[in-house]
């Protein structure tokens, strides 16, 4: 596997998706696509930590002892979090108050501890920092593609303009009230990587376990 | 790696590391204060001017605020205190402080917020169409934060104008939908008491249609957020109640005939 700057920025988008192939990052997926907006919002959030934090972890990784680098990673990611939090508090307040936990949640995302642990721990920093950049965004594509269809059909709406008239305000659309609720970014995830797999079948894993076939005459 | 792994070195890059992490952090937080404070009081002034129903998208919202009179009002007694500045006291400050707060007994404390400032911030719209709507801040317990917020009575102290939360730390697309537009009016027109003076006015389980009885007193649950929905309840109950604001109503009422 040869590694340019340009397969680690492209690579994360579809053949290793983290949220679809690596199944990471699930739970802010789940939380903040019921609109658009905040969608890309904790995109950028995320993106940005991950990018940064890759960088930074992967400029001391020469210095830091292997005994404690879980806990220097998680360090520098909080540090990294709080400042993002700091920034949205200050200067994108309506939406840092709708996305609340979620952004103190990045700390705990598994794509960025992933990330710093698998790549940026071994590589220079500036394939890191592509590397973080690449893996935000693949994590963004699927937040945007679940937001949008969550926001479009379950409240008619993208970004907060009205598509679809909603029958409530005289319109035709009769919105899905199950898009506004969780578990609808678990089908929408679970269909994008059905899709995807069907489109790159090498990412479909080996069953772990194979049912054994018992036939009648064999002793048991 | 090994020359990394000598107890002295380990030792030194965490401090260090911990050391770097501070100062961005505690730096970031330093400068970004004022502005977080500023935005926190801008989007408190919007919430009480939304909640008047005299939010104008665009309008510099200081300048509409002027309409809005600020008084302190005794909670037990239901008077105005005039020897305390409503720019400068904070209630939630005055909330902690054992002097200026009084302990809410178990069985009183249905909101769940334990202590109550005894002095409130009372808004009261001076000017325009609603003039005279009283906007009461309440606060109470819901499923993971204290919800925050304000509701505006009409003049009579009877009649719901609207309900606004301007803090609340609950689930986004679910109880967080207590920050819905549509949802928020649905209050617009309810009736705080019934017949007998006792808050009559909550949100129930499930979403009120024109056949449910008692209809004018009851506000549609929010789908997947029971828990949220019963501590608004709850919250609406405590401050429009004996214990928070009735005294202070009864007396509007009484000196508005």
């Amino acid at each position: 596997m040869s590694e340019t700057p340009r397969t680690v920025l492209t690579d994360p988008l579809t053949n290793n998706n983290p949220i679809a192939l690596q199944v990471l990052g699930v739970c802010s997926a789940l939380a903040v696509t019921s609109n658009l907006v905040t969608a890309l919002i904790m995109c950028l959030a995320l993106t940005s930590v991950t990018a940064l934090s890759n960088l930074s972890i992967s400029m001391i990784r020469n210095q830091i002892p292997s005994s404690i680098r879980i806990i220097v990673q998680m360090t520098i990611i909080a540090s990294l979090v709080i400042l993002v939090d700091q920034i949205l508090k200050a200067y994108a307040y309506s939406v840092s108050k709708q996305l609340s936990v979620f952004v103190g949640l990045i700390i705990t995302n598994c794509i960025v501890m992933g990330r710093a642990e698998a790549f940026a721990m071994k590589n220079p920093p500036v394939m890191s920092l592509l590397d973080g950049i690449g893996n935000g965004l693949g994590y963004s594509l699927i937040l945007i593609v679940v937001g949008v269809v969550r926001e479009l059909f379950g409240s008619g709406k993208l970004l907060g303009y009205e598509i679809f008239p909603l029958v409530q305000d005289g319109g035709w659309y009769l919105s899905n009230g199950l898009l506004l609720l969780p578990p609808s970014a678990f089908f929408i995830i679970g269909l994008f990587i059905w899709a995807l797999r069907a489109w790159k079948p090498e990412q479909v894993e080996n069953p772990d376990y194979q049912i054994h076939q018992v036939h009648r005459t064999e002793v048991v | 790696m090994s020359s990394n792994d000598s107890t002295l070195r380990t030792v030194v890059v965490a401090l260090a590391v911990c050391l770097v992490c501070s100062v961005f952090v505690s730096t970031a937080a330093v400068m970004l204060k004022p502005l977080q404070v500023s935005n926190k009081q801008l989007d408190k002034k919007q919430n009480i001017l939304k909640v008047a129903g005299l939010f104008q998208e665009g309008r510099d919202i200081d300048e509409i605020f002027s309409k809005v009179e600020a008084r302190v009002v005794n909670l037990e007694t239901g008077e105005f205190v005039d020897d305390i500045d409503p720019t400068t006291y904070d209630m939630r400050k005055a909330a902690k402080d054992p002097e200026l707060s009084v302990n809410i007994s178990g069985e009183d404390d249905i909101a769940s917020i334990r202590r109550k400032p005894k002095n409130v911030t009372v808004y009261f719209v001076k000017e325009g169409d609603s003039a005279g709507m009283m906007i009461l801040p309440v606060n109470g317990y819901a499923l993971w934060s204290t919800l925050y917020g304000f509701i505006a009575l009409e003049a009579d102290g009877q009649t719901v104008y609207g309900i606004s939360f301007y803090e609340h730390a609950e689930t986004p697309g679910l109880g967080g939908e207590i920050d819905n537009p549509k949802w928020k009016s649905l209050w617009k027109g309810k009736q705080a008491y019934n017949e007998q003076g006792e808050v009559a006015l909550e949100v129930i389980k499930g979403i009120v249609t024109a056949d449910t009885p008692n209809a004018e007193y009851k506000i549609d649950g929010l789908a997947g957020a029971t828990l949220t929905s019963v501590g608004v309840s709850n919250l609406v109950k405590y401050w429009l109640g004996e214990q928070g604001f009735a005294p202070f109503l009864i007396k509007q009422r009484t000196a508005g005939i």
